[in-house]
């Protein structure tokens, strides 16, 4: 066997394989993008964090920059096993991973595989759009820039947890502002803020942010949208999605949704809730350049007329239970 | 006069060796100077990240802890099933009697212990096999002889030691699904300190486990200290490629395709990332042999496997 592997090996086969490879790398399908390795991780932690905090253009790509950094006195966080949540992180914000190309890709084909097979992994489906969703971050991205309260939030980087709501305040709201219906659906459908996944594959930290905001604007939407969080809620709301954002995973989401929906269901979707969602996508406001954190007080039907969506048409026994 | 002089020139150069080594580093972490007794304290790998000794056996532990559910799926997936082929390969190698004791050290899911006991099962088959074949010439009066002889206990056990109580939860459960109730023991504990006595058993193995621990020294003393006279050490562990085709290939596929499996079947890159790097820091086959020499263990060669991807390491205490 061990004769067999070197005589394939031999000079006369090994060498244009050599070739092949040494050609496949002028692609760059298999090279990381360019970054410094560190021996320790106090160094690197402490150029990271220094990253992180300043949503600052200037420092996103050149590695060069870390030379500068590394001359100003940074805090050292102390350095426990979390390295997610204490600031002490390899990337360029927290839970940052480097990919190749040729991983990406591998990673988007497996993640819809691991999706489809089993639509309860959302970290799953969270990749699946964070890897294929560059272009359509982009745009949104220089959506939320020229937008003025859009560009507040890409530079005050809000975020919406559990922690962060005031919730007795919101509680105390009257009944029809944004607030008290937000922390009303919050209560119905038993969700919580805090259960989205980390932004782990985007290469650049605003996007990044971006990526973040959309996620945890979705809760936000069920609200603005006026629907459940059943199947059929969840379709309607990709379709806005699909149609505002122009994502790929949520445009996979909208088409592989209906799939399981029961009869009833699909053609309330098809005729009254479907060309609904996808009108208001394309006309409303962006969705994500809106400071939700500021218009709690705000009455719903005012901040409905404001971003340009109208009243969802009533659903028909959508309201409990879910139809999978 | 002399002596005194001889003594303030070794002063004066000691001073002067502290003072280079002192402005040395000074140069090179201007902000870190409280860190200095941090660069005293002794740093190993973990995978291409320098940690401090202590904390690299509190992250190991983390990393088997996260991948203990679907660490038998993970091996079939990224070993694309050859794994198994080599465990088999191990316990060929092994050529365990009926009787043998074992003990698994990082054995967690116990792999290589239900390999053990087929093997010794097929083994007592085949010599009751023999003895039948043996007996088919005597006369009746013989073989009523023999009958008592079958009464003889199973003397063979298998321990399986890790120090990881998820992965040998994991190894016990599926221990109960094949219904193994005897000859089977679950045990916590550190490689480089066994809770064992000296000289109690007949084969010590550690099947990729060995590159996760601190001191591989010291794990080589203790695998010593419990073997009996005669015991045979034996190491499964990824190594060098030596063939440069098969290398590129290796590499780019350990680096490139098995975090992505990591994350898509497990759900944890940074483990699975972990895990290729720390199979680069481990010593090749020479280096591992001189190390397993060092130890004190005789007769040691190793067995290159799938053209180097896996060596088997096999050493005896004489």
């Amino acid at each position: 066997m061990k004769t067999k592997l070197l005589h394939c090996c031999s000079e006369r086969t090994s060498r244009p394989l050599l070739l092949l490879f040494t050609s496949l790398k002028h692609f760059r399908l298999f090279d990381y993008p360019p970054r410094k390795r560190y021996t320790t991780r106090h160094d690197a932690c402490a150029l990271r964090l220094a990253m992180w905090l300043r949503p600052c253009q200037t420092l996103r790509r050149n590695q060069r920059h870390f030379t500068l950094i590394s001359k100003v006195c940074v805090r050292q966080l102390h350095t426990s096993r979390a390295d997610l949540t204490h600031g002490c992180y390899d990337g360029l914000y927290p839970g940052h991973i480097h990919t190749t190309p040729f991983q990406k890709a591998l990673l988007a084909v497996g993640s819809g595989v691991a999706a489809l097979q089993d639509p309860y992994r959302h970290d799953m489906v969270a990749v699946l759009g964070e890897t294929t969703g560059h272009f359509a971050l982009v745009k949104l991205r220089d959506r939320m820039r020229n937008d003025p309260e859009g560009y507040t939030i890409l530079t005050e980087r809000p975020r919406i947890r559990l922690s962060t709501l005031d919730q007795k305040k919101m509680a105390s709201l009257p009944d029809g502002s944004f607030g008290r219906e937000y922390l009303r659906f919050l209560e119905d459908n038993k969700v919580t803020p805090d259960s989205r996944a980390d932004v782990k594959f985007v290469d650049d930290d605003e996007l990044a942010y971006v990526m973040l905001r959309y996620r945890e604007v979705h809760d936000l939407l069920h609200t603005l949208l006026g629907m459940p969080t059943n199947m059929l809620g969840e379709v309607a709301v990709k379709w806005f999605e699909a149609a505002q954002t122009g994502l790929p995973m949520c445009a996979l989401g909208a088409v592989l949704g209906p799939l399981r929906l029961n009869a009833s269901r699909l053609e309330s979707l098809f005729t009254s809730l479907g060309p609904w969602a996808v009108q208001n996508g394309r006309r409303a406001r962006c969705v994500l350049s809106v400071f939700y954190e500021r218009r709690w007080e705000q009455n719903l039907e005012d901040l409905r007329q404001e971003l340009n969506i109208e009243p969802p048409p009533a659903i028909l026994g959508a309201t409990k239970g879910t139809s999978t | 006069m002399a002596a005194s002089m001889r003594l303030l020139a070794r002063r004066v150069l000691r001073l002067s060796n502290r003072n280079v080594t002192a402005s040395a580093a000074g140069v090179s972490c201007p902000s870190c100077r409280c860190y200095s007794d941090a660069a005293e304290d002794r740093s190993t790998h973990f995978g291409f990240e320098t940690v401090p000794e202590e904390e690299k056996a509190k992250r190991v532990y983390k990393v088997f802890e996260n991948v203990a559910e679907k660490y038998d799926v993970m091996n079939d997936a990224m070993s694309l099933g050859v794994h198994r082929l080599w465990k088999d390969m191990l316990l060929h190698v092994m050529h365990p009697q009926p009787g043998a004791r074992l003990l698994d050290v990082a054995g967690g899911t116990g792999d290589i212990a239900f390999r053990f006991r087929d093997y010794i099962h097929s083994q007592q088959e085949r010599q009751k096999r023999r003895a039948v074949r043996s007996s088919q010439s005597l006369s009746w009066q013989d073989i009523s002889n023999k009958y008592p002889s079958e009464d003889r206990p199973h003397e063979s056990m298998a321990v399986v030691c890790d120090i990881n109580k998820e992965m040998l939860n994991v190894g016990k459960k599926r221990a109960d699904r094949m219904g193994i109730t005897s000859g089977l023991s679950w045990v916590v504990g550190d490689a480089e300190e066994l809770p064992f006595d000296d000289d109690q058993f007949d084969i010590y193995t550690i099947a990729f486990g060995i590159r996760n621990v601190t001191h591989v020294d010291q794990a080589l003393q203790e695998a010593l200290r419990v073997l009996k006279p005669g015991g045979r050490f034996m190491c499964l562990e990824f190594s060098k490629v030596t063939n440069p085709v098969l290398a590129s290939l290796y590499d780019a596929y350990s680096f490139q395709v098995i975090p992505v499996l990591g994350e898509v079947i497990a759900g944890d890159w940074k483990s699975y990332q972990y895990l290729v790097e720390s199979i680069r820091k481990f010593p090749d086959q020479e280096e591992f042999k001189g190390m397993i020499e060092d130890a004190g263990f005789y007769c040691v060669r190793y067995y290159n496997l799938t053209g180097g991807v896996v060596a088997l390491h096999s050493g005896f205490k004489l």
